[in-house]
């Protein structure tokens, strides 16, 4: 278990191709399965509609982060926020981030959620911080002590 | 500190991040090593063998608490703790949930861009 969810997947299509597919909002739309209302704008909030199948009645919501064009696109957003009675604005939001690689036959495109252990500065005594590095690590150790309890 | 309810039973939708900033500390992570094998253990039983102070350990485990992984149970007048595991593993299931919403959503790109 990590706090971080990292994949990687090869594209047999140019840089460009997927830099669009990425980032033009229709596009975007399609394989996301969201009806996004307008373009997106680094900074801005973006907003749409669901189109997956049995979610359609879900609001869909990112802050657009950064744009720098056939690199790196990201935004944060409530990760699969399912509940539509739920508000998740309260919820810390995670960043994701979708790096972009030319390689021998296409593109390499490597998506990273990050933030799954923030929680607001508010609520946030010194027990809570987190100390330096080794999260992985010690994140691997609760899962150890939790698989062998079972 | 006052015997509160300790007992309340587990919410179904425990904010996640605090249970991970809670898990971020190595003596925490100590006391949880102890903890897991399913046993109870007093604030005294936990504090012996370690540098830290009785109140160190009770202000950990008050954090641990607080999220759930670790309940405190009532053996006559000694107070015991246990863990729990049941945040720890939803947690788990949680990320593998994203985990797969990302996979089906990129194999959904990777058909667009490459048709």
């Amino acid at each position: 278990m990590n706090n971080c969810i990292e994949k990687k997947i090869e594209l047999k299509a140019p840089l460009s191709r997927v830099w669009r597919a990425l980032t033009d909002y229709r596009e975007f739309g399609q394989w996301f399965r969201v009806k996004v209302d307008g373009p997106f704008v680094p900074g801005e909030i973006s907003r749409g509609q669901v189109t997956y199948p049995g979610y359609e009645h879900l609001q869909w919501e990112v802050v657009v982060q950064k744009m720098e064009p056939e690199r790196l696109f990201s935004f944060t957003w409530h990760p699969y926020a399912v509940d539509p009675e739920k508000d998740y604005s309260k919820e810390t939001p995670t960043l994701v981030e979708f790096g972009l690689e030319k390689i021998a036959n296409g593109t390499l495109l490597v998506v990273t959620e990050s933030g799954f252990d923030k929680i607001p500065s508010d609520r946030r005594p010194e027990a809570f911080r987190m100390n330096d590095g080794g999260w992985t690590e010690q994140m691997k150790n609760i899962e150890n002590y939790v698989t062998q309890k079972s | 500190m006052s015997p509160k309810s300790h007992s309340r039973p587990v919410a179904k939708r425990q904010p996640r991040a605090p249970i991970f900033a809670a898990l971020g500390d190595e003596t925490r992570l100590l006391l949880l090593a102890k903890l897991s094998g399913g046993q109870p253990y007093s604030i005294s039983q936990l504090t012996a063998g370690s540098k830290l102070t009785r109140q160190a350990i009770t202000k950990h485990l008050r954090v641990l608490e607080r999220v759930r992984i670790v309940r405190c149970v009532r053996a006559g007048r000694e107070r015991r703790f246990e863990f729990d595991p049941q945040p720890i593993e939803e947690m788990k299931r949680y990320l593998d949930s994203v985990s797969q919403q990302w996979d089906q959503a990129l194999s959904r790109l990777k058909s667009f861009v490459e048709d």
